[in-house]
């Protein structure tokens, strides 16, 4: 069985995001980029499917800009055995990542594809659903625990109320959540090794696919800055600001 | 042309983040209509039809649509979808589960989580975990949106009276089936609703601390229980706890955060509540930054003595 790990590249999680000046979007100029943490829960948990004996392949797959390389290298040196590029400087939106990455299911047909939950620099929660629309194929997202028998997929999901596992037939879609699993680090051997695995590059027109925008950015600006308020001394003077001053309790 | 939005219930009741979501329609302007899909669920599509500004209901009622999932109400969804300029569904784990196969299958994009209404084809949209909103503007036929309920005040739940009408069911896809569920069950007010919420992080040190400490104080004050990702990663709290940017969006009157340390992705969760409090031990921990009353004490001395003087 194949999984299918896209990845995006994104701000570090660690770097607070500034908007440009002009409003025209956030300052990527000189800023640490990384793979979309839940992106790494997702190579994580195919490598390990594989290292399971369930999954025999997992090919991970970026759609960007050229240096979404590194962020392919990075998941080969997770354990993923390949990958592949689809090149493009278009800004990309969900639903053309969607169907570019549907063109590549339709050739590698993977049972299963396993995506993060959302990016953390749109914050938009979609590629995945979308991606099971297009397929036609199962979704399980949110996921906190995913097992794979008997042609089936089990996952747990992280719901609004708590917890609720679903039975899903494959192939199938899964997003993950931040408690699937913890990302191991790349060691250097594996960086090395994952610098001479392949990698294929793709153009969205070889593989049939507009991915022209549909939402248009009009600005991008600041959000309403919170101050900091004051230092209470103890507890008898913070009830007395709630009860007096803010007039909450 | 009108505008649908997705009903969120249980079956038994509407949940309030519908009444956001109709708020958010009421701002675009147009008829409102309400999708009920559900098993056994005339309840619910009675209560729908009480929302003030609502101008009809449709009640899918089958009984594969008990346990609603993604593929068969996104089916529906788009069954339905003929003759709206707007589908919009609240920003619950539902709605984002559910809502983006409805764009994919209608060949639009989502506009996900808007917390404003600039005009019929343009929303505002917090970006990088609400460091940043972005406007952005749709050339799509069909706009299908996701509602982040801290955005809106809830549409009136009286008021109303629109005509039910039942339309038929998809057919079951049978793709994905429920086996089980673990829902925690609280006497305490829902998180997303709650006017005051008590919410502890990692400075708690344990789940038996966590209970013990923080469950007196949320009792005199009636209030909610949340939780950052550390505790609940920690295993203090079940993950329903969870407030930030990948956990539950919050803006109640008061949020009284306890070990907290105010990382960004939690902030993204709570910094729209009216009043934050912070009690840590740390007095440089980011959480200062945003809180209107910091208090610099050890947690396991402030709180019981905040439990003993309320
Ligand atoms: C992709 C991604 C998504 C994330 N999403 C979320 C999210 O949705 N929500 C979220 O919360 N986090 C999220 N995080 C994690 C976030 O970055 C922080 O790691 C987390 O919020 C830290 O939790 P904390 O403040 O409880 O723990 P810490 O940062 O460890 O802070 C603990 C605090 O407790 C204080 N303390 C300790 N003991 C005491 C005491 N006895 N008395 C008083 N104070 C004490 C300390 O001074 C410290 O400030 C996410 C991270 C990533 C990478």
């Amino acid at each position: 069985m194949k999984v299918l790990v896209p990845v995006k590249r994104v701000m570090d999680y660690n770097v607070k995001a500034r908007v440009k000046s002009d409003g025209s979007g956030i300052d990527l100029a000189n800023v640490k980029m990384s793979m979309n943490p839940f992106d790494e829960i997702a190579v994580e948990e195919a490598v390990r499917l594989k290292e399971a004996g369930v999954a025999t392949e997992v090919i991970a797959v970026s759609c960007g800009l050229a240096n979404c390389q590194e962020t392919l290298r990075t998941a080969m040196a997770i354990g993923a055995d390949r990958a592949i590029l689809v090149d493009t400087d278009v800004e990309l939106q969900p639903l053309a990542v969607a169907k570019l990455l549907k063109a590549v299911a339709d050739k590698e047909a993977p049972q299963l594809i396993i995506l993060g939950k959302q990016a953390i620099d749109d914050d938009a929660n979609q590629t995945g659903q979308m991606l099971a629309a297009l397929l036609g194929w199962p979704q399980a997202t949110f996921a906190s625990k995913v097992v794979v028998a008997d042609g089936k997929a089990t996952v747990t999901r992280e719901v609004d109320g708590g917890l609720e596992t679903l039975a899903l037939s494959l192939p199938a879609v899964v997003t993950t959540d931040l408690r699937l699993n913890e990302p191991r680090y790349a060691t250097l051997p594996n960086i090395m090794k994952a610098k001479k695995k392949p990698m294929d590059t793709l153009k969205p027109a070889d593989l049939g696919v507009d991915v022209a925008p549909r939402l248009a950015t009009v600005k991008v600006s600041e959000p309403p800055k919170r101050s900091a308020g004051i230092k209470v001394a103890d507890v008898a003077q913070l009830i007395a600001k709630l009860k007096n001053e803010a007039k909450v309790i | 042309m009108a505008i649908l939005v997705i009903a969120e219930h249980d079956n038994a009741s509407l949940k309030a983040a519908t009444l956001n979501t109709v708020a958010a329609a009421a701002k675009i302007g147009g008829e409102v209509h309400i999708l009920v899909a559900g098993s056994g669920c005339q309840v619910v599509a009675d209560q729908a039809a009480k929302i003030a500004g609502v101008a009809k209901v449709k009640l899918a009622d089958a009984a594969h649509y008990g346990e609603l999932t993604a593929e068969n109400h996104a089916a529906l969804i788009v069954a339905n979808a003929a003759g709206y300029s707007h589908i919009l569904a609240p920003a619950t784990s539902h709605g984002k589960n559910t809502l983006p196969r409805v764009a994919a299958l209608l060949d639009v994009a989502q506009i996900s989580e808007i917390i404003a209404v600039v005009d019929a084809d343009t929303f505002v949209r917090p970006i990088y975990a609400g460091n940043a909103l972005a406007t952005v503007k749709s050339s799509d036929a069909t706009k299908v949106i996701t509602v982040r309920s801290t955005g809106f005040d809830a549409a009136p739940a009286d008021g109303g009276n629109a005509a039910i009408e039942a339309v038929a069911a998809a057919a079951d896809l049978g793709q994905s089936k429920l086996v089980g569920r673990e829902i925690a069950k609280s006497e305490r007010p829902e998180l997303t609703a709650a006017k005051i919420i008590v919410s502890g992080g990692r400075g708690m040190g344990s789940g038996e601390n966590y209970h013990a400490t923080l469950e007196p104080l949320a009792d005199k004050l009636g209030a909610a229980l949340g939780a950052s990702r550390a505790a609940v990663d920690a295993g203090f709290v079940p993950n329903d706890y969870q407030v930030g940017q990948t956990g539950k969006i919050v803006a109640p009157q008061l949020y009284i955060a306890i070990g907290i340390s105010g990382a960004i992705q939690h902030l993204a969760g709570m910094k729209d509540s009216k009043v934050i409090v912070a009690i840590n031990k740390d007095p440089d921990a980011p959480i200062f930054q945003v809180a209107d009353y910091g208090l610099v004490a050890d947690l396991f001395t402030a709180v019981p003595e905040l439990v003993a003087a309320l």
